[in-house]
């Protein structure tokens, strides 16, 4: 399971200290070129199409006035927080997939994810019904409500899968059963509701990007700016978790503090994925194992933070590119103006559960 | 027992709740005919509104059960429930489709509606099946984990796509919000196609119950025995897809029935599957009515559908399921 250290140096900073291998640090660059790509196609593509070239020199400060409006009014707020979803998204996955020990562990699979989505709901239809405090509800109650729906429906998995510690399986069935009876309690909620507000919210849970401004990502980059740091910080101390508990707490690793700030940590960028965002499904699921099996051995058998957090904002930015543009296919079918994102990543992250549920087996029964 | 006392509730309480002697009443003077001039209120509701009602969530419930049970029963995992295993949304993904490409406002044909929503039921089960099959040659059924999330994957794609097709379709919104959660108020032409449908998953079902025993043994046993697997098996699966396929026709997808019930019923009478699979029926029948009723009495004058308030009630059953499990896996 775990590589014996090689190469790579020391970092230290005060009481922090991390190993920095070759490549590890290889394929975050990577991974950030990946997105810088990604990032100038999403922003050329649309109904006024642009050059490349012409982007970088819009990002570059330059570009003529028509274009610069396209990149920087209409297209880069929406990109941005398809970025810091995806980051987000990322990195909560791959705390929570190191932490569970299990890669089947994420929050849109345990159910996190929709303990947010239905604080959210309860606030936007609050908001509705009280228009006068329609404003601060969405700005201050959504993420409140949101984080606190996530953060306690991560105690209750947590609490209800405890039995004589904390078991990978029982905690991933828990939480389907949790996320089963969340989304029972959300269409509860939304056919009391009245249409309109019903398809607010609707569009709210499926998921999606269209219509975000600076707020959002404001919001979302602040998240990303506070969680990402703790996030590198906590992902090294888990490869003491690793090991298991016993040889953790042999190596000196504050066992119980450490587990809990990285339930905190992954929970809360969870939450504030789904505020910016909605939920949008499998992304914290797929990347960090995408990224563990890119970073081989240099990842220690924990899927990598930040090179998870890079892939995640890829895979975000790519699948609302396609959801946005629809590929062309609107010539085959009769495609909404615009499918939103998290149905995008559901129809690829789907097929590739399944997959790493066949491989899984496959391997417990040679 | 229970069924009757739960057939009498759903009869006499709702919004309007009346007393049981004007539903006995009622009930006595025969059927009443909507503007039948001079027919008592009480009459009008109970033929018109509430008889179809809980002669569907009979139907419904009893379908589930029976299908859930021989879910478990061919799967031998006491955790396969047609609601999360992708058979539902399957069903319901066919009749979305069915209702964009031909429906005109969201209508369709009740033929359609029953022949879709048996198609899909078939494609999510064979998937499903197939995934976890093709895990694990010796145990990929009989491993809950992989099962499940084998269901989690498969609902969460079919649902996506449900969500896709229903984005394009704004009309189609109004309808399957109420479509997709389940209710017990689907249209009379539906049901009534659907009941001979669920008829027939209930004989095979039946049917298929002295071989379930036979195969809960393993299936080496099993053919030792002169069972022929092979047929078995195809039987079960054809009776779960025509149980399933109509219920969900009928009242949308309703999750945690199929799970359940089976549980109550082996509690009740054991696991010997001639007993356990028509107890199942009547639970099922049971707790959907107690469902529906629940959904009627706690909103007033609107309802919650049945399909929701077992969800709202069938997740932490599930968690209690799943903490009483002996895990031997990872």
């Amino acid at each position: 399971m775990l590589a014996p250290p090689r190469g790579g140096r020391a970092v230290r900073a005060g009481r922090v200290s991390l190993r920095v291998g070759g490549r590890s640090v290889g394929l975050v660059l990577a991974a950030l070129g990946l997105l810088v790509l990604v990032v100038a196609v999403d922003l050329s593509r649309g109904s006024a199409q642009l050059g490349l070239g012409e982007v970088f020199s819009v990002l570059a400060g330059g570009g003529d006035r028509g274009a610069r409006f396209v990149v920087t009014e209409l297209r880069l707020p929406r990109t941005s927080t398809a970025v810091a979803v995806g980051a987000l998204l990322g990195l909560s996955g791959a705390l929570l997939q190191a932490f569970a020990r299990n890669p089947l562990a994420s929050p849109d699979v345990l159910g996190v994810d929709r303990g947010a989505a239905a604080g959210a709901v309860v606030v936007i239809l609050a908001a509705t019904a009280a228009p006068s405090l329609a404003g601060p509800l969405a700005a201050v109650g959504v993420p409140l409500a949101a984080g606190l729906g996530a953060m306690g429906t991560a105690v209750l998995i947590y609490v209800l899968a405890w039995r004589h510690g904390v078991h990978g399986t029982r905690l991933v069935l828990v939480g389907i059963g949790i996320a089963a009876a969340l989304q029972g309690l959300i269409s509860w909620m939304l056919i009391g509701a009245r249409l309109e507000w019903a398809a607010q919210a609707v569009r709210f849970l499926s998921g999606s990007l269209s219509g975000r401004g600076w707020e959002q990502v404001a919001q979302a980059g602040v998240a990303l700016a506070v969680l990402l740091p703790l996030a590198v910080v906590l992902g090294h101390r888990l490869d003491a978790l690793v090991l298991g508990d016993d040889t953790a707490r042999a190596l000196g690793v504050p066992l119980q503090r450490s587990q809990l700030a990285v339930l905190v940590v992954s929970v809360a960028a969870a939450a504030a994925a789904v505020v910016a965002s909605g939920p949008v499904g499998f992304v914290a699921l797929l990347v960090p194992q995408v990224a563990l099996r890119l970073a081989g051995r240099a990842a220690r058998g924990r899927p990598p933070v930040l090179a998870s957090a890079a892939l995640g904002a890829v895979l975000v930015v790519l699948a609302d590119c396609v959801g946005r543009t629809s590929l062309g296919l609107d010539v085959l079918f009769t495609l909404p103006n615009e499918v939103p994102v998290g149905v995008v990543t559901s129809i690829v992250g789907a097929p590739y559960l399944m997959w790493l549920l066949v491989r899984r087996a496959r391997e417990r029964t040679v | 027992m229970l069924v009757v006392a739960a057939v009498v509730a759903s009869l006499a309480l709702g919004s309007r709740s009346l007393p049981l002697d004007q539903v006995v009443g009622a009930l006595a003077a025969g059927p009443a005919p909507a503007a039948a001039p001079g027919a008592p209120e009480s009459a009008v509701i109970v033929w018109q509104l509430r008889v179809p009602r809980t002669l569907l969530g009979l139907l419904a419930g009893a379908a589930l059960g029976v299908a859930g049970g021989l879910m478990q029963g061919h799967t031998r995992n006491p955790l396969a429930d047609p609601g999360l295993l992708g058979v539902t949304q399957g069903a319901a993904l066919a009749v979305v489709l069915a209702a964009t490409a031909i429906g005109a406002d969201g209508v369709l044909p009740p033929q359609v509606t029953v022949g879709a929503a048996l198609l899909g039921a078939a494609v999510g089960a064979l998937v499903v099946v197939g995934i976890a099959l093709g895990g694990a040659r010796s145990r990929g059924l009989t491993d809950p984990l992989t099962l499940v999330l084998a269901g989690a994957a498969v609902t969460a794609l079919l649902g996506s796509l449900s969500q896709a097709v229903v984005l394009a379709d704004a009309t189609a919104l109004q309808a399957y919000r109420y479509w997709a959660v389940g209710a017990l108020t689907g249209p009379p032409g539906v049901v009534a196609l659907a009941a001979p449908v669920a008829a027939v998953g209930l004989v095979l079902g039946l049917a298929g119950a002295r071989a379930l025993d036979l195969l809960a043994l393993g299936d080496d046993v099993a053919r030792g025995a002169g069972l022929r697997v092979g047929p078995a098996r195809v039987l079960g699966v054809a009776g779960i897809v025509a149980l399933v396929g109509a219920a969900t026709a009928a009242c949308g997808p309703v999750a945690f029935v199929g799970l359940v019930v089976p549980h109550v019923a082996r509690a009740l009478v054991g696991p010997v599957h001639r007993w356990l699979l028509p107890v199942a029926g009547l639970v099922g029948a049971a707790l959907v009515l107690v469902a529906d009723v629940l959904g009627r009495l706690v909103a007033g004058a609107g309802e919650v559908p049945v399909g929701v308030v077992l969800a709202v009630l069938g997740g932490p059953a599930f968690v209690v399921l799943v903490r009483r499990l002996r895990l031997v896996t990872l």
